[in-house]
């Protein structure tokens, strides 16, 4: 392999591992807060591409209000799974709460097969983002490319700064020490719950827009594969660690590219490296590279 | 749903009224007209029916046709072959869309021993082992050898590189016969890249194959991951061309792929309403279809379901009878019978061998641009 085969393998690399990164800071934003993995977000994150097909393509709306317009919607979205599925079961153990996603995942995906048919639809891709733009030795990178990690690091210091900053996100890290504390001392735990629902959903919809850009079909379940890949990432990084879910994610792209890159009799096998790395890592640090230490809750 | 169940019905009071009559020429057809291959098997069903509309009689005696929904599920074309042998005891039968319903459908009829022949079922397995089944498409390594004849001869290309999707039987078997055919007429074969299906990113696969500097890439994959692959290949800024198999014989390819699939190749079956010089068959044939269906044009499955009846009426009048048993030796040597997708020749193991047809995608439009024969 030459230095520009393997620098492009490199850029290709950083642009999946942003886009894993972005799906996963959503994922473990709502683990961080609530301790439920929420299996539903990989659905919550088709939504918000289809929503982005609908205004863009059926409405025919300029690429930004459509953006625009499909965050709020899929943010929606999201409250209204947590009210129905999720609030119910608060005080439930936590086991009936990871069910309840289970079958909200399960819901979404069917209930889009029924809307939306199962055919896959292609995504209007602006053209500024999309022609390459050519480095020496014939190294090619797509703006988009560069726009993916460009946001994925914004969303994430906007992240931090919101959860370390401000008084709600003071109110989210109280509840995911201890819930009932937080109650008592006059918190209105549900309110804050559901803005945690709603950024998490906000960041599934940026995610499901980013992806539908670089791989432009959307169909009810383009959110599954990237929703393992996102908890792969997260759990890599240490479930509910906002940086962790985005180094998790970079480390994942990089290694399902360069498998390939260097092995390429097995490259219909990249899917068993990223689950390979899964199992290393729980056996070997099962709380991830900035995981939290593992603490028992009575 | 009560519509076909009002068919059946009727169907069924047709057949009883008629049981002793000898001088009706019983054809059964399982298709599958229900179920998420309905597309397809409909398709086919039409284009028997069309046949039978203009060719009523065989050999002075009637043709009924019986229908029976095989619902794309398995179980459903076993029971939908009984009922047509044991209830309805057809002389022989036409179907299906789909090579596991095929086999599933197929089982039964070869203990009965009513010859069947298959629409579109092109895994090797559906006749392996049969003596009573028979198909009038060609198979995949068939397939395969042709696409690797047309980019030898046609694109004059020496460097090959496959991109298979393994978790795939028909992507994996097609990619196997065109390297082999392609090294044994000469070329080399400079890579070999997977993916599986549901992948979406093949930015690696693609970057790899580049660095490997083909001409050709042979890419048996399904519609909407072939579009996604075009697409990066073009932001890749790869320069090597195409060539595809009949899965990516689909309209939506266009939509999903805009101008990255411009110029893409893909192998089908020699007939499409675009093709500038039919056969008469072919000719006859869209003609008819043009009058009954104005509406919608023909494809390839329509022309697959026409060229069943065809055939078998072509073996009930060499055999003289409308014996099962004398009507499955008639078709072992059907040979060169005219047929809406070419000259068809029956073969040893019961495939029919064809010319193969080329489509290109020229702007935005599929386009026949010839045929080709395979040298296996």
């Amino acid at each position: 392999m030459n230095l520009n085969i393997f620098v492009q393998h490199f850029i290709n690399a950083l642009s999946l591992g942003s886009l894993y990164g972005l799906v996963a800071v959503g994922y473990t934003m709502v683990y961080g807060i609530l301790r439920l993995i929420n299996f539903a977000h990989g659905d919550i994150f088709m939504l918000g591409a289809y929503f982005v097909y609908f205004a863009t393509i059926v409405y025919a709306l300029p690429w930004a209000v459509g953006v625009v317009i499909a965050i709020i919607l899929t943010t929606i979205c999201g409250l209204l799974v947590d009210r129905i599925a999720y609030k119910p079961l608060r005080e439930a153990p936590r086991i009936s709460a990871l069910i309840s996603a289970i079958g909200v995942s399960f819901f979404i995906e069917n209930f889009a097969v029924v809307v939306f048919t199962g055919m896959p639809r292609p995504v209007v891709q602006p053209k500024i983002l999309m022609t390459p733009i050519i480095l020496p030795g014939d190294v090619r990178v797509i703006p988009l490319g560069i726009l993916v990690p460009v946001v994925a690091f914004i969303l994430v210091g906007a992240l931090l700064w919101l959860l370390y900053k401000t008084k709600p996100g003071l109110a989210m890290r109280a509840i995911s020490f201890d819930i009932e504390a937080t109650r008592m001392l006059g918190v209105s735990v549900n309110k804050i719950i559901a803005l945690a629902f709603g950024l998490g959903s906000a960041l599934a919809a940026v995610a499901g827009i980013m992806w539908a850009l670089r791989y432009p079909r959307v169909e009810p379940f383009m959110g599954m594969t990237p929703g393992i890949k996102a908890f792969i990432a997260a759990v890599f990084g240490g479930i509910g660690s906002v940086p962790g879910a985005m180094i998790g994610g970079l480390i994942l792209g990089f290694v399902e590219i360069m498998s390939v890159a260097f092995f390429p009799t097995l490259s219909g096998y990249k899917d068993a490296f990223a689950f390979l790395l899964l199992i290393l890592i729980l056996l070997f640090r099962p709380t991830g590279l900035l995981g939290e230490k593992l603490e028992d809750k009575i | 749903m009560r519509k076909i169940l009002a068919a059946l019905l009727l169907v069924c009071m047709i057949c009883g009224a008629a049981v002793a009559d000898d001088e009706i020429i019983k054809v059964g057809i399982f298709n599958c007209l229900t179920g998420q291959n309905a597309f397809g098997g409909q398709l086919e069903l039409e284009g028997t029916q069309l046949a039978h509309s203009l060719f009523p009689e065989i050999a002075g005696k009637k043709v009924e046709l019986v229908i029976v929904d095989n619902k794309s599920d398995k179980v459903e074309a076993a029971n939908a072959v009984t009922r047509l042998i044991e209830n309805d005891k057809v002389n022989a039968i036409i179907g299906t869309y789909g090579s596991s319903l095929a086999m599933a459908g197929g089982e039964v009829a070869e203990k009965a021993g009513i010859p069947v022949i298959g629409t579109s079922c092109t895994n090797p397995l559906v006749t392996q082992g049969k003596k009573f089944y028979f198909r009038v498409c060609f198979i995949d390594p068939f397939q395969g050898a042709g696409a690797a004849t047309y980019a030898f001869k046609n694109l004059g290309a020496k460097r090959a590189a496959t991109l298979i999707d393994i978790s795939n039987d028909y992507s994996v078997g097609l990619g196997k016969f065109f390297r082999d055919s392609f090294k044994k007429m000469g070329g080399e074969i400079v890579a070999n890249l997977n993916y599986q299906t549901g992948d979406t990113d093949f930015t690696a696969q693609l970057t790899s194959l580049i660095a490997a500097n083909p001409e050709v890439v042979f890419l048996p994959a399904y519609f909407a991951e072939g579009a996604i692959v075009l697409k990066q290949a073009k932001e890749l800024g790869a320069t090597f061309r195409f060539i595809g198999a009949d899965a990516m014989d689909n309209p939506e390819i266009v939509t999903l792929g805009g101008d990255a699939v411009e110029g893409f190749l893909h192998t089908t079956f020699a007939y499409d309403p675009s093709m500038p010089e039919m056969n008469p068959v072919a000719k006859a044939f869209t003609e008819e279809w043009n009058k009954i269906h104005p509406d919608k044009a023909p494809n390839v499955n329509c022309a697959l379901g026409y060229d069943c009846y065809i055939m078998l009426k072509d073996a009930i009048e060499r055999a003289g009878s409308t014996d099962p048993a004398k009507i499955r030796d008639a078709l072992e040597t059907v040979k060169d019978l005219p047929t809406v997708t070419g000259m068809t020749t029956i073969n040893a193991t019961h495939d029919a061998e064809k010319d193969m047809g080329i489509v290109e995608i020229r702007d935005g439009k599929k386009t026949f641009i010839g045929i080709v024969k395979p040298e296996v």
